[in-house]
């Protein structure tokens, strides 16, 4: 143990030292692609600067007085304890700084709440733990995605090696077009969750009941990393951010690709399934969006999470369970996954849990039940 | 400060030197649990600080363990979040607030020649509020489902989602606001009544002041913090929709709420701070305090403008611009009165003659970290800056520093400073420099890189990471584990003191001029002031 931190701390330590050209080393904040994260940059640095002026100055006094007006020096106290002057020079200065300070700030700040006049409006839904994304105005209008962590579990607990981007990617990324004025809308479906990507200087709430908005103009093509930053469970840490900004002409590429993909995979409403295929394809369902709670052996976890394994709901009829899955439990983790999931997805995701672990009810979940029980 | 001693005024009280002795006194555990006597109540809330300390301690240990490297090596994410929950309530409820509230039981009464604070009674039930707080707030963990992982600022809806554990942080939380707010009466009162003759309002010690407007902080804002939780049980379990926006309510309404309380709470624990400073560093300087009314008023502002900037720590919610603005203006103008209390406490060291022994290095230190921290305080304040540092590890380096490096160096300062006068005994010299420097490179350690994680962005309360993040968390991790063992480091000085230390003198400190030291002799009986001094 000691030795392993021992070992740590000088691997540190030349990290530090290597800093400079190994760029691994962030010291400040990105300088970012979008108008907000050059104003941030900029208004960082000068504040640094005049903090270290004026911390300099202060502690240069105060360390002066500590070398020269030691009793060890033989340095006799003063009596002084008041200067009006010096008190009001004081009280006045530091105004005048902070006025400094106040006024690019002020100007920067009401660049950057301008969402006016956008070329695209993208409206992004916080979930316990992955990021749902709407294109709803402008070209790619009607894509529709959820995005969640790809990072292999095996990386997480160590059994495999952590890649580049660990715990930064996920299986769709967002995409938009460079140099565009792109909106974004946020909200929640269940507990507060908020949109980061420091490069474009973007940190949104997304509030459930709440329609925020926020903007960005990415200037340079690239991936663009960030993360949810705000406390929303379990998972809060495993809900990354991936933005790809790319040209027009492959943005318009991936737009007809998705829309291809979509239109493929949507399902024939009135399809009958048999118990196999409905199960296999309830596996994946379930993967994507139960396992995080309910667990893969659908046990959940003691005291949060219910077992499915053996659930009176789950075993007994499935018309509460389609409801339960449909609607959620409000006040609980339990979310409405109608908003989420097709008639078909929902299907087979309750078709799965009925059929597995040691529930064996043999019933076949149809989409068309499904779509009766909505509302 | 400038109140002139009268030294004509005997030193009074019993002839025993030892507490247990005084006659009338309960032995044994009875003593503690009965007693209505400040120094005891005082000693009592210092010692429940120090656990509580250790206990949030241990829990930050693990916070840092398992941040040591990227993956999850220790503990769950749920547990994780149950982790730092926990250690922020327990530090701010259980160990800092306890530990000045210690300070103004002992040193209220001695400093403005009372015979004990004003209702005895009361002052034994506030302390002894706290020990079932403290277990009900643990007994979380026994729960099913554990504790709640949702912060220390338990934001709604995710309250909502949480356990039984929740509702039991939710009854201490009730039970440390009574505390408080007895205690804050308690002190209140002590001061504008039981004065001795002479004591005016503003020839009181700075540690007064500081106290007495702390007191009034919290009479105001414990009852706001008591309602956001009761608000937050009601939602959960009484069908009402305060924060539920499904039946009408608003999640953001909490926050405004919360934060209400919250910032004037960050000025709860300053200010008790600045008040030990502010007799500590007079001392040592062998010079008054350097403005002293200025002072006086600095701290009121504080105080005041603490009432309505609480929404800078929401700047990402979706305010309107305007109020952005407005929450800027405002958070930037507290720079000013803080401003003016570095430049006071520098200038009292100005032409002073300094010594350096271990209380006034821990003030020394407290002035430099708290500063900074104050610096980046006003970094976070620009909204066009704060949207790429909010809930990030900037966040948590900026508000150690004010907390640790400011109230907790403070109350070191404090310990050090008193516990000759308290105990009647020395401590030892050289481990308390010891324990300043390690503590001092320790805290530098933890903190200052966590600055360069949020400036990349590295969000807080997360139990994995990026490998991009993983060298400053290592450094951290590794300082996190020497501060903690200087700790116990601590401990040991303050038992080896009790139990051997050499006996201190009536003024151990030659600069220090309020009454316990003028007044009082080393050690102090076990009743002081039954005849009030009289301060000229
Ligand atoms: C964010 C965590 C979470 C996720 C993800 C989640 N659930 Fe749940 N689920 C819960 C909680 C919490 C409950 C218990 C609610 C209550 O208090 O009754 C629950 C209850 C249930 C129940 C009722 C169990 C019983 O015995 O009462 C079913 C069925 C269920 N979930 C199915 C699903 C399905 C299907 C999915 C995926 C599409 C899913 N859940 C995803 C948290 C979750
Ligand atoms: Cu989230
Ligand atoms: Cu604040």
């Amino acid at each position: 143990m000691i030795k392993k931190f021992g070992a740590s701390i000088g691997s540190a330590l030349l990290a530090l030292h290597a800093g400079s050209a190994a760029a691994a080393l962030q010291l400040n904040l990105t300088p970012g692609v979008t108008v907000g994260s050059h104003v941030a940059y900029d208004l960082h640095n000068l504040m640094m600067w005049i903090i270290v002026v004026i911390f300099v100055a202060v502690f240069a006094v105060m360390f002066w007085s500590v070398y020269a007006h030691r009793k060890s020096m033989g340095h006799k106290a003063a009596n002084f304890h008041e200067n009006t002057t010096v008190e009001l020079l004081w009280t006045i200065v530091p105004i005048i700084i902070l006025i400094f300070m106040a006024w690019p700030a002020t100007k920067g700040l009401l660049m950057v709440r301008d969402t006016s006049n956008p070329d695209m409006t993208i409206k992004v839904t916080g979930y316990q733990w992955k990021w749902g994304y709407d294109y709803i105005k402008g070209e790619g209008e009607g894509i529709s995605f959820l995005s969640q962590l790809s990072t292999p579990q095996d990386q997480i607990y160590g059994k495999e090696p952590k890649g580049e981007h660990y715990l930064l990617e996920t299986d769709n990324h967002l995409v938009v077009p460079v140099g565009k004025k792109i909106r974004v809308l946020t909200t929640a479906a269940d507990v507060i969750h908020s949109w980061f990507v420091p490069a474009f200087a973007v940190k949104q709430d997304a509030i459930p009941g709440f329609v925020r908005d926020t903007w960005f103009r990415a200037e340079k093509e690239g991936e663009y990393r960030g993360q949810c930053a705000e406390l929303c469970g379990k998972d809060h840490g495993f809900m990354p951010i991936v933005v790809d900004v790319v040209s027009a002409e492959k943005y318009s590429a991936w737009v007809a690709e998705k829309k291809k993909e979509m239109a493929a995979a949507q399902d024939d409403p009135n399809k009958k399934w048999e118990l196999a295929e409905m199960k296999a394809r309830g596996e994946k369902v379930y993967a994507a969006n139960c396992v995080a709670c309910h667990q893969a052996n659908g046990q959940g976890i003691k005291g949060s999470f219910p077992a499915l394994d053996g659930s009176k709901m789950v075993t007994g009829p499935a018309e509460a369970h389609i409801d339960r899955v449909l609607n959620g439990k409000p006040g609980t983790a339990m979310a409405a996954f109608g908003k989420q999931l097709s008639d078909t997805d929902i299907a087979a995701a309750i078709t799965y849990e009925r059929n597995s672990w040691s529930n064996k009810t043999g019933n076949v979940v149809q989409p068309s039940d499904v779509k009766a029980a909505r509302k | 400060m400038s109140a002139v001693i009268d030294n004509h005024a005997p030193a009074h009280g019993h002839d025993s030197h030892d507490h247990g002795d005084h006659h009338g006194a309960p032995h044994g555990l009875m003593r503690w649990v009965t007693t209505t006597n400040h120094k005891d109540i005082g000693t009592m809330y210092l010692w429940f600080s120090f656990i509580m300390f250790l206990v949030g301690g241990v829990m930050a240990l693990t916070i840092r363990a398992e941040l040591f490297e990227p993956g999850l090596q220790i503990v769950s994410p749920e547990f994780f979040n149950t982790m730092t929950t926990y250690h922020g309530l327990i530090m701010v409820f259980g160990a800092i607030m306890p530990a000045f509230v210690g300070f103004a039981n002992w040193l209220i009464p001695l400093m403005i020649g009372a015979p004990d604070m004003a209702f005895p009674r009361m002052n034994n039930w506030s302390f002894w509020l706290l020990p079932p707080a403290g277990i009900l707030l643990m007994s979380s963990f026994l729960l099913p489902g554990g504790a709640a992982g949702v912060g220390w600022t338990m934001y709604a809806p995710l309250t909502s989602q949480m356990g039984p554990g929740m509702d039991t942080t939710i009854f201490a939380v009730h039970l440390l606001g009574m505390s408080s707010i007895m205690g804050s009466i308690n002190i209140i009162t002590t001061i504008l009544n039981m004065r001795a003759p002479g004591m005016t309002m503003m020839k009181m010690p700075m540690f007064v002041w500081t106290w007495l407007i702390t007191a009034y902080l919290l009479i105001a804002v414990m009852p706001v913090l008591a309602g956001a939780v009761t608000m937050t049980l009601t939602d959960r379990h009484f069908g009402t929709s305060f924060f539920n926006a499904a039946g009408g309510g608003d999640p953001v309404l909490y926050q405004h709420i919360f934060w209400f309380f919250g910032h004037p709470e960050v000025y709860i624990i300053a200010i008790p701070a600045f008040g030990v400073v502010s007799q500590v560093i007079p001392a040592f300087s062998r010079k008054p305090l350097f403005g002293y009314a200025s002072m006086v008023y600095a701290t009121s502002s504080i105080a005041i403008l603490s009432f309505i900037v609480w929404a800078h720590h929401m700047y990402t919610v979706g305010m309107p611009v305007a109020g952005q603005l407005y929450f800027m203006y405002a958070t930037m103008l507290i720079a000013v009165p803080t401003g003016v209390k570095v430049f006071n406490w520098v200038a009292t060291m100005w032409k002073g003659s300094l010594t350096f022994e271990t209380p006034m290095l821990f003030a020394l230190g407290f002035l430099f970290l708290f500063t900074l921290g104050g610096f980046t305080g006003l970094v976070l304040s620009l909204v066009p800056v704060d949207v790429q540092l909010q809930d990030t590890y900037y966040v948590v380096a900026h508000f150690h520093y004010v907390m640790v490096a400011g109230a907790l160096f403070s109350a070191f300062a404090g310990v050090y400073f008193w516990f000759p006068k308290w105990t009647g005994k020395m401590y030892d010299e050289k481990l308390g420099k010891i324990h300043f420097w390690l503590t001092l490179v320790f805290f530098n350690m933890i903190f200052f890189v966590q600055h360069f994680l949020g400036l990349a962005g590295m969000p807080r309360r997360i139990p994995d990471y990026n490998p991009q993040f993983t060298e400053f968390n290592q450094i951290s991790t590794i300082g996190a584990f020497g501060f903690g063992l200087s700790q116990l480091l601590f401990l040991y000085i303050l038992l080896k003191a009790i139990k051997s230390g050499k006996p201190a003198e009536q003024k151990q400190w030659d600069g220090a001029d309020t009454l316990e030291w003028t007044h009082l002799p080393t050690p102090m009986p076990y009743h002081t002031f039954e005849n009030p001094p009289t301060v000229k």
